[in-house]
């Protein structure tokens, strides 16, 4: 092979990167397309084009709810009550899907937030907590949330435990500890203060709402905006690259777990303050509910893909449902199964709707152009 | 099982020359075969004649639409137009298994196999031996291991897992499968990419006894030298078409097949040499790393502005060698220092705070976000620095990421598109351009140019060149002997995880390179 052996003619050597190589036609064609597309295309624009259709699906919704009891939405006062009353639902389990939201985008899962709510539920209203306040009460509740979390992800991180197991074992665990420390028996909030947390509305809007939309919007920045975010993508994207790009792994992974405790710390509070008391079964299958609020909003099982914005639609639809089936009287078995049905039923339609589309689009620009 | 069944085992001819197949009859004609993708024509009217019993080379560029006439083969796509014709009927593959029934076996370049089933699983997965819904376990068992034999891997045994077996072993399961569907018409996908030196010519032993039975191979690769050995003839594809059809492999001279592929012509060419400089200072200092299994009591350095090449055999310990001076791996002894400070083993972050970079082997498991955007990729070593406060400043990101798509001639160069869209070439340079972007003063290249087109190679080659006249020093690891001995000042020969040899490139030629890296290897199976 004398013609492939090195052979370092100079005047080629200079000569070569001047030149232009050819320009790839289908290249061109991609690169094209992508700038017609790219209004939309920019950062987390797959995840809007998502949405759309979760606000759709909402929208259904609401239109079967004025098609099956027309004498309610007739009165624009019930109408915006109730509308208030879904997004109280969504508030609690809300906030626990926004933590959840970051670890399954970090590539893992968190089974345990429904037992961290009911533990830190339970410690903040013992007694003992309860003498300190409701200083004490909020700072025991998310310094029980971080701690746990930061159990489970040492568990994940170095412990080298696979999430489903770890968290698994921490759902068995928390919750026993909760039962423990209750004695099984309910444990009554007498702090006006917690209380008051679920019955104040400011400007006709409940308090729990506003908590709501906070930490949705500090989780919508921290994902976008800042490096934290960025490291949650590549880690759960491709913790490989992202270990030889030089990021901390582990760490991050830890921290993701913690910041899931952190949301479900809050959303103790918000619970607690909501049923005036605590108990180790409260919280009961958060962990489906946010899991399946996630996954409907677009964040991929596997990592390395989600949205804040479609992890409270997907919340918002579930408790609209909810909502749709009380309004008409139904039994909460059905609701169940519709539930069920419509987790799958939204991930087929996401599906399709994001082939069909984008192929649209695509031909329609072929024509076009 | 009674005995008149092992005697319709043992008859059962294994490979059987198909009646209908003379050597020389054409087995496959593809006529004007088209296929389009939205916004994307892959295949424009492609031409191919496979004869039975020939090795027939496919070459073409990245993205010269390869991938998509494997599959549209393979029955994973359907043309739009024109005509395949199997044989003498025409054919129109619903689906992957109608190919296999029709006798087209594909192996593709990453093995799609199960790692958790056994050799003999995964030779008959999808079409078990079965007597009343029972998969005939030791019938499947038996009949694997005459196809190994045959495939002159008797010592693979069928009940061992797949995730046990090296690369090469694995290679030879997938041609297992291939022939436990009696496939008359095998397609390969780059197998050599996956192959040290001594295994490809196992490999090519194993081509020549299938051809000689009238199966027809279809064999793509990027490297021409391959195709010289053991082609027949060649087809070459260039943006979809077929631009040179039936060449003869052996006789068309190299320069002609690059301009087919390319558009140009151009060869392997290397950046000019600067004269050596050993007044620059050092940089890394490697002393005595060690980990058991994979190398032993290794060391050397790296200058300012040196390339220095570790050329050696897949199993050498060269990439691990790599990772353990990267603190990807903990070395069990010995220490990396960087500008005369002692790195802390085992940590990537103190490696890339010390100014290191590295480009791993596998590119897309190892290197890329496939579904983000390009400049996200570029930066993500370094999005940090373009943050304030923990938050991220896209703009000036892109801004960065779009200087290094200019100055490595990215193709598109819209670096908010997703890198996988990319070719293996323009991937590899968002691997390359991340180190760009910090002040990286090593970097480390574990197989720069594999999988890369010829003309975005030498555009790589000029790259690193041009990182080391900027100072950069650069570790470069490459199975392809002149590669090392082109680019790099200085080289490293690696064999069984030791050292054998250093001396400036200048000094060296291929053969005595293949000399040192071969003696004492595992020979068997080579061709004598």
């Amino acid at each position: 092979m004398s013609d492939t052996t090195p052979t370092a003619a100079p005047e080629r050597a200079a000569s070569l990167p001047a030149q232009s190589p050819p320009v790839d036609p289908a290249e061109t064609a991609k690169a094209d397309r992508s700038a017609g597309l790219s209004w939309w295309r920019g950062d987390g624009g797959e995840g809007a084009k998502r949405n759309l259709g979760l606000l759709a699906t909402l929208v259904v919704l609401v239109v079967i709810g004025i098609l099956t009891r027309p004498d309610l939405y007739g009165d624009a006062s019930w109408v915006w009550g109730n509308t208030l009353t879904i997004l109280k639902l969504a508030s609690v389990v809300g906030v626990v899907t926004v933590g959840m939201t970051f670890v399954i985008i970090g590539g893992g899962i968190d089974l345990s937030v429904g037992a961290i709510v009911a533990l830190a539920g339970v410690w903040c209203t013992t007694l003992a907590t309860q003498s300190y306040g409701a200083g004490g009460m909020i700072f025991s509740a998310l310094t029980v949330g971080v701690a746990v979390g930061l159990v489970n992800g040492l568990l994940v991180s170095y412990g080298r435990l696979v999430p489903f197991i770890a968290t698994l074992a921490m759902m068995v665990a928390a919750r026993g500890l909760a039962a423990e420390i209750s004695d099984k028996q309910t444990q009554v909030s007498n702090d006006t203060f917690i209380n008051g947390i679920a019955s104040t509305n400011v400007l006709g809007i409940p308090l729990l709402v506003y908590i709501l939309a906070a930490v949705v919007l500090a989780g919508w920045v921290l994902l976008n905006r800042t490096t934290f975010g960025r490291r949650t993508v590549a880690v759960g994207g491709n913790p490989e690259a992202a270990r030889l790009a030089g990021i901390n792994v582990r760490r991050h992974t830890v921290l993701l777990y913690a910041l899931s405790g952190l949301c479900c710390g809050i959303a103790a509070i918000m619970l607690t303050a909501q049923a005036t008391s605590a108990q180790a079964a409260m919280a009961n299958l958060y962990e489906l509910d946010a899991i399946a609020a996630a996954i409907i909003g677009g964040t991929l099982l596997s990592g390395g893909r989600g949205t804040i914005i479609g992890s409270l639609l997907g919340v918002i639809i579930f408790s609209t449902i909810t909502n749709l089936f009380a309004i008409n009287g139904l039994s909460t078995e059905a609701q169940n199964m519709v539930k069920g049905g419509i987790i799958v039923a939204a991930v087929l339609v996401q599906q399709v709707q994001f082939r069909s589309l984008t192929q649209f689009l695509a031909r329609n620009r072929a024509t076009t152009t | 099982m009674n005995d008149s069944e092992e005697a319709e085992v043992t008859n059962e001819p294994l490979v059987e020359a198909p009646a209908d197949t003379v050597a020389g009859e054409v087995v496959l004609r593809l006529t004007d075969v088209v296929k389009t993708f939205p916004g994307v024509r892959a295949l424009d009217g492609v031409q191919l004649e496979v004869r039975a019993g020939e090795v027939h080379c496919l070459l073409g560029q990245n993205g010269a639409g390869k991938s998509t006439l494997i599959k549209v083969l393979a029955g994973v796509h359907r043309p739009d137009s024109g005509e395949v014709v199997l044989r003498g009927e025409p054919a129109a593959f619903v689906n992957p298994q109608a190919a296999m029934r029709a006798g087209i076996a594909t192996i593709y370049q990453e093995l799609d196999l199960v790692e958790d089933l056994s050799v003999a699983e995964n030779a008959f997965l999808g079409h078990e031996p079965r007597r009343l819904g029972f998969v005939r376990r030791g019938h499947m068992a038996r009949r694997t291991r005459q196809i190994l034999a045959r495939l002159g891997h008797p010592e693979i045994p069928p009940g061992r897992l797949v995730r046990h077996l090296p690369a090469a072993g694995k290679q030879i399961v997938s041609m297992a499968r291939a022939l436990s569907h009696e496939a008359r018409l095998i397609i390969m996908d780059e197998p050599s990419a996956v192959l040290a030196h001594d295994e490809v010519g196992n490999l090519f032993r194993i081509i020549r006894e299938l051809t000689a039975q009238g199966i027809a191979v279809i064999y793509i690769s990027h490297r021409l030298e391959e195709i010289r050995e053991i082609g027949d003839r060649v087809t070459v594809l260039k943006d979809g078409r077929t631009t040179a059809a039936n060449l003869p492999a052996r006789e068309t001279p190299t320069r002609d097949l690059v301009s087919r592929m390319t558009g140009r012509t151009i060869e392997y060419v290397f950046p000019d040499r600067p004269a050596d400089d050993p007044a620059s200072d050092e940089l890394l200092r490697v002393e005595g790393l060690t980990r058991h299994g994979e190398f032993a009591d290794v060391s050397l350095d790296v200058r300012a502005g040196e390339i220095v090449g570790i050329a050696g055999l897949v199993g050498s310990g060269r990439s691990e060698l790599l990772e353990t001076i990267y603190g990807a791996r903990r070395a069990q002894a010995g220490t990396v220092r960087m500008g005369g400070r002692t790195l802390r083993p085992g940590s990537v972050g103190a490696a890339v705070r010390a100014g290191m970079g590295m480009a791993p082997e596998e590119r897309k498991s190892q290197a890329l976000l496939l579904g983000e955007p390009i400049y996200r990729n570029v930066t993500l070593a370094t999005f940090g620095r373009y943050a304030r406060l923990g938050f991220t400043d896209a703009a000036r990101e892109r801004a960065a990421a779009d200087r290094i798509a200019t100055s490595l001639d990215l193709r598109p160069r819209d670096v908010r598109r997703a890198v996988r869209t990319l070719s293996g070439g323009n991937q590899q340079k968002v691997v390359v351009g991340r180190w760009l972007l910090g002040d990286t003063r090593l970097l480390l290249l574990d197989e720069p140019t594999r999988g890369v087109d010829v003309g975005a190679r030498a555009e790589l080659y000029q790259v690193i060149r041009e990182l080391a006249a900027r100072g950069v020093g650069v570790l470069l690891v490459s199975s392809e002997v002149p590669e090392v001995l082109g680019l790099a000042d200085r080289v490293l020969v690696m064999r069984e995880g030791r050292v054998v040899r250093e001396a400036p490139a200048g000094e060296l030629d291929e053969n005595t390179v293949l000399d040192l890296v071969m003696a004492g290897s595992l020979m068997e199976g080579a061709p004598a």
